[in-house]
């Protein structure tokens, strides 16, 4: 039985802990996404928005407080001023937090789950701040705002138990978009059926798989019992090296078969290692979201 | 075993038979495997393995293994390369210098060792016995180590080598010992004997010096050139010794009159060379030596084998054609010819020469002036020889009373024995009587006396004969004049009135008047004489007067000339009457043997051969295993990270075992090209950090360890004093040494300092030429002065600076800049005051100006300072700061320990600052021009 007052000292513990290294991530994710926004884009049509998108001659039927008095004195015909359409989309980001992500091939290389997380507040930061409304699958609808950004952070946060993860579908906005971040190295069925599921509802979006580069490279030899983070599964071999080539067609296999289940369900799918830069990932997600539209 | 291998802990070894078991046990066992969390494991399920080779251990890893442990078992067994025998040994040490000449060359050294021997068996508690086997052998009579010590510091080296080695070895203590045998590495009569007897005893312990010895042969006088003749021990590479020949100049004071180099070719044990000297220096030559070597055996003393005696011949009669053998001088001319050098003339010709000997052969009267020329040259120490004749028998001279230039008085007409005309047989020689210069000249039978001039019997006649007949009338009769002597023959110096001038025994008759000298050799020239020694030599080839030490008999010198001196007949000069004879450190005949000990005995250096404990190297190279060990293992199981395939680590392993082997080789090669040498420079770096002053390393510990005290002491009040703060002072090895990085070099001097080689010259010059300063120490200001002659340390001095580039030098005079470069000074003791410090000379032109207190001496700082006040003596400090050694006395001493600290300011003020005070001399002037 614990004792509240132990509860107590473990929510504050953790609750600092957090306090300590969210605003370093979303500090961190900031940045990142401002250093995607720096050549992106709006929607390049006129609609609904802050921003300036073009004058054009008024016709009839438009109120005349929307004529650009300013623009119209320059000559004899009346402008009127649009704005860049900025339309709001619902998106639901789902990030693995089995404890796979967990795994580091290096000291120096951050683990796959906090690439991941990393990835997924940049992308929400991104797109709220485009107006869009960001949730996670399995928590609250997305809603829109900055102030968005720290329940985010708080729903980030925490491993899941299991071994590998599985795609949570309860959070998806029907005809909205929604973004994948795992590994994906286990088990299929639920991923394929979570696709099923959101092909069903009409949302579209993308599958990232963020790998370690170890995983990638299978740089072992020797006498190794591989094991499974969680150590549910394991397996031996007296020499890890023989196997790398037998792995590596495994591991393209398994990316041959994401690719196919995110063509068929009309997704995008992509690989990260984090060996590389964030940036290129963001990039890719951010058009992978603009371009599904 | 191998040799020089020792183990302390041999039973150790053992476990080398646990290797086996080691390696079967380790080739069962496969590396453990790695628990290696990896999400990708769930693509790997169900890949099974091709082959599973990796469950036996690799080869390799095995012998890195057993390697590794090997290592450390051959570690914990203690190795030792070069064991000192008898480390830990028990029971009494005997102690043996072979304490020769050969040993002089490094006696400090051979005493040291027998010291660090000493005390080690002092701490040890052994009981001792030390013994010169140059000393007539005697029974070793073991001590405490602390008994030993005081003797074993005044045992001097003899001027002789051991004679009888083999008698040593019959007087051994009884029981077990250890002996420790300082060699000299020349092979000695008896020594395998000896070395024997030892070696039943106990351990044997040879140490042999690595220093080359060399060994001069007495000059020998050969169709009018000196040949000089050297051995050398161990004959190895070419090598050039030069050989100075001294004697003393017309002032009387000894001094170099020749100098000429002897080159053995390589592998020679033997070189010869040839002097040829113009008589007036050859007559004066005393002693040969090999410049930089000093022992006894470096040494030649010079007798009269090498002078040429200037003999003067006169004859009565005028020479007659034809009449060759009938001449009275034609004899004394053959015999004299080839051993003296002849003048011709009349006797007042001759006179003005200063002839050593002056033959009047059958001359009766002489004028006046003659006559008290012949006197002046008598008292000034002459030899008058005179023969008879028929003039000298017709004549009335010295009839009545005694002629001064005859010993005797003579009776008219003669006599005439065993003619044609008279009675009676010839007569034959008396055997020579004790006493006399012919004692010990065998008579030959066939020597006969057919005529002769009589003496009168005088009261005085008995002591002034020297040789007489077989009836008792004198042949030969002598007196002393002054300080030479007036020598009569009573017969002539032809074959007309006896047949002596045509045996032998007329040759030596001449030789032991010292009239002619021997052509070499001639043992049989000293028998029957007592010879007593003038002056001997010490081991280290000094020559010392003799005192009052008792004659030697003449047979005992003859052996010693034939086989070599011993005590019985120390090498030295030794005087009979007007003969001397050179007895040698080193015969004719002698030669270097290097020595040959027998197995058993262990043979080291003087100072090599440190004991090498290699455990420790084995340890580490164990470690070293078994790091490699650890890696390779890791390696092996994969957890290497940068190593993705396992086949790549045994490549890596052949690789570090072929570099572990290879290494040494490729090291060698290196060696072959000139390799940056870390060391030097870390020592350049240090040397031109600041001010380092320098001192000469001369190999005498002592006096290395008490300059560097010095220059610290000196450097210390230096910092405190002045704006110059050098470094720690540094010893400077001459041979391997960069000098340029000195502006001061403190150069003791020691006796036995070797000479520096011509590499080394060439750096001392390079120095000198660019400003660099020498301060030479003789260090003998206590005892230089008294006695006129040169110290051992001065004339050492003399033979290293005259390779030097050293401009004239003077006195220090009393304006020299020394004089003012930071202290005023006028005096510049060390631990002693001596006056004497040459510096170079200002050059002539220099002059006094107006109203200049000094001289303007511009130019230059002089390169040397010569002096023998021992000055780092005075300045040495000890690490405390407190000084080493007491100067003077009192509170006048510790003003002349001030003295000499401001006199060594002086100097490094003078080395820095060059010419500087000189100018400070112009600053009135300068000042007045300036218009103030």
């Amino acid at each position: 039985m614990i004792q509240p007052a132990d509860l107590r000292a473990d929510l504050r513990a953790r609750a600092e802990a957090l306090g300590q290294s969210l605003p370093a991530l979303l500090a961190e994710a900031d940045q990142l996404a401002r250093s995607v926004q720096l050549g992106a884009h709006g929607r390049r049509r006129a609609g609904q928005g802050d921003e300036f998108w073009q004058y054009r001659p008024a016709h009839a039927g438009d109120a005349a407080r929307s004529i650009d008095w300013r623009r119209s004195a320059r000559s004899d015909t009346h402008f009127v001023r649009e704005r860049e359409w900025q339309a709001v989309q619902s998106v639901t980001l789902w990030v693995d937090r089995a404890r796979a992500m967990g795994f580091s091939g290096d000291a120096n290389r951050p683990a796959k789950a906090d690439r991941a997380r990393l990835l997924a507040l940049a992308l929400a930061v991104l797109l709220l701040r485009g107006g869009e409304r960001v949730g996670l699958a399995g928590g609250d609808p997305p809603r829109p705002g900055r102030a968005q950004l720290m329940p985010l952070l708080a729903q980030l946060d925490g491993d899941a138990p299991e071994d590998f993860g599985a795609p949570l579908t309860a959070g998806l906005v029907p005809h909205g978009r929604a973004v994948f971040l795992s590994d994906f190295l286990g088990p299929l069925p639920p991923l394929e059926a979570a696709l099923a599921e959101a092909t069903e509802q009409g949302v579209r979006g993308a599958l990232l798989q963020v790998l370690d580069p170890a995983e990638e490279e299978f740089p072992f030899g020797g006498r190794v019992i591989f094991a499974s983070m969680g150590g549910t599964l394991s397996h031996e071999t007296q020499s890890a090296a023989e196997l790398r080539a037998r792995y590596l067609d495994r591991l393209a296999e398994r990316k041959a078969r994401l690719a196919d289940l995110a063509r068929s369900a009309g997704w995008h799918f992509s690989t990260h290692h984090t060996g590389q830069p964030a940036q290129s990932a963001l990039l890719w997600l951010y058009q992978a979201l603009e371009g599904g539209r | 075993m191998i040799a020089g291998l020792a183990f302390t802990a041999p039973w150790l070894l053992l476990g080398l038979l646990a290797l086996p078991v080691l390696w079967l046990l380790l080739r069962a066992i496969p590396p453990a495997p790695i628990r290696r969390r990896f999400p990708g494991v769930a693509l790997l399920l169900g890949l099974e393995d091709k082959d599973r080779q990796a469950d036996r251990t690799p080869w390799w890893l095995l012998l890195l293994r057993a390697l590794a442990v090997a290592a450390a078992i051959l570690g914990f067994a203690g190795p030792i390369l070069n064991p000192e025998p008898g480390q830990p040994g028990t029971g009494p040490l005997v102690i043996l210098l072979d304490g020769g000449w050969a040993d002089a060359r490094d006696w400090a050294r051979r005493q040291e060792r027998a010291l660090a021997a000493l005390e080690e068996a002092g701490r040890a508690g052994r009981p001792v016995a030390v013994a010169s086997l140059a000393d007539t052998p005697q029974t070793l009579l073991p001590g405490t180590a602390a008994d030993w010590q005081g003797r074993l510091g005044a045992l001097q080296p003899k001027p002789w080598l051991p004679q009888d080695l083999a008698a040593w070895g019959t007087n051994l203590p009884e029981g077990g010992f250890e002996t420790l045998w300082l060699s000299d590495g020349l092979a000695h009569p008896g020594a395998d004997d000896l070395a024997a007897a030892l070696l039943d005893h106990g351990p044997l312990r040879v140490v042999a010096s690595p220093r080359p010895l060399y060994a001069l042969h007495p000059a020998l006088f050969d169709g009018g050139k000196i040949r000089l003749a050297a051995s050398r021990s161990p004959a190895t590479t070419e090598t050039t010794v030069e050989i100075s020949a001294r004697g003393p100049d017309p002032s009387g004071t000894d001094r170099e009159l020749a100098r000429l180099p002897l080159t053995f070719a390589a592998g020679a044990p033997r070189a010869e060379a040839e002097l040829d000297l113009p008589p007036e220096l050859r007559n004066r030559i005393t002693r040969f030596e090999i410049l930089g070597q000093r022992t006894a055996g470096a040494v030649s003393l010079t007798d009269d084998t090498l002078k040429r005696r200037k003999v003067a011949i006169l004859s009565g009669g005028a020479d007659r054609e034809g009449m060759q053998l009938l001449s009275p001088t034609h004899y004394l001319r053959q015999a004299l010819s080839p051993v003296a050098d002849l003048l011709d003339g009349s006797l007042s010709d001759v006179l003005p020469a200063k002839p050593d000997v002056i033959i009047l052969a059958d001359v009766a009267r002489l004028t006046q002036s003659e006559q008290d020329g012949l006197l002046d040259w008598l008292d000034g120490g002459g030899l008058l020889l005179r023969f008879a004749g028929p003039r000298l028998a017709a004549s009335d001279v010295a009839r009545g009373d005694e002629d001064p230039l005859m010993p005797v008085r003579l009776r008219e007409g003669g006599r005439a024995v065993g003619g044609s005309m008279s009675w009676g047989e010839p007569k034959t020689l008396a055997p020579f009587p004790e006493g006399s210069p012919f004692h010990g000249l065998a008579v030959p039978p066939e020597v006969t006396v057919t005529e002769q001039v009589l003496a009168q019997p005088d009261p005085e006649l008995a002591g002034r004969t020297i040789a007489a007949l077989a009836d008792g009338t004198p042949l030969v009769t002598r007196k002393a004049v002054g300080a030479g002597q007036v020598v009569l023959v009573h017969v002539t110096a032809n074959a007309e009135w006896s047949s002596l001038p045509l045996s032998g025994l007329f040759m030596q008759m001449l030789e032991r008047l010292a009239v002619s000298t021997r052509a070499g050799g001639g043992a049989e020239q000293v028998q029957g004489l007592t010879w007593a020694p003038e002056r001997l030599l010490d081991g280290y080839g000094q020559l010392a007067d003799a005192g009052q030490l008792a004659g030697v008999p003449g047979e005992t010198m003859a052996k010693v000339l034939t086989t070599g001196p011993g005590p019985a007949a120390p090498p030295g000069l030794y005087r009979n009457e007007e003969r001397r004879v050179a007895v040698n450190a080193v015969n004719a005949e002698t030669a270097l043997t290097p020595a040959s000990w027998p197995l058993a005995a262990t043979v080291e250096g003087l100072e090599t051969a440190r004991a090498l404990a290699l455990k420790g190297w084995l340890l580490a190279g164990a470690l070293v295993l078994l790091a490699l060990d650890v890696l390779a293992a890791l390696a092996l199981s994969g957890r290497l990270p940068g190593l993705r395939r396992a086949v790549t680590v045994p490549m890596l392993a052949a690789t570090l075992l072929a570099g572990a082997v290879l290494a040494p080789g490729s090291l060698r090669a290196q060696e072959a090209a000139p390799p940056p040498d870390p060391a030097a420079d870390a020592r350049a770096i240090e040397a031109t950090r600041g001010v380092v002053l320098a001192h000469v390393l001369t190999g005498d510990a002592k006096v290395d360890e008490v300059a560097d005290a010095g220059l610290r002491g000196l450097g210390e009040e230096l910092w405190r004093r002045t704006a110059i703060e050098p470094e720690e002072p540094m010893g400077v090895d001459l041979e391997t040494d960069e000098l340029a990085f000195y502006p001061f070099l403190y150069w003791p001097v020691t006796a036995n300092q070797p000479l520096p080689s011509p590499a080394a010259y060439a750096k001392l010059n390079r120095f000198l030429r660019t400003g660099g300063m020498i301060l030479f120490d003789t260090r003998d200001g206590d005892v230089a002065g008294y006695g006129g002659g040169a110290t051992p340390e001065a004339q050492v001095l003399q033979v290293i600076a005259a390779g030097l580039d050293i401009p004239p030098l003077e006195p220090l005079p009393r304006d020299h800049v020394l004089t003012r470069s930071f202290y005023l000074l006028q005096e510049f003791p060390g631990r002693y005051n001596a006056p004497d410090l040459w510096v170079e000379a200002a050059p002539p032109d220099a002059t006094l100006e107006d109203g200049m207190p000094f001289r303007r001496l511009n130019d230059g700082v002089t390169p040397v300072i010569l002096g023998g006040n021992d000055w780092a003596g005075a300045w040495a400090i000890r690490p405390d700061g407190s000084p080493m050694f007491a100067v003077g006395r009192g509170a006048a001493g510790e003003q002349m320990r001030e003295i000499a600290y401001r006199f060594g300011i002086n100097v490094v003020m003078h080395v820095l600052t060059g010419n500087y005070k000189s100018d400070q001399v112009h600053v009135p002037a300068l000042l007045e021009r300036l218009g103030q």
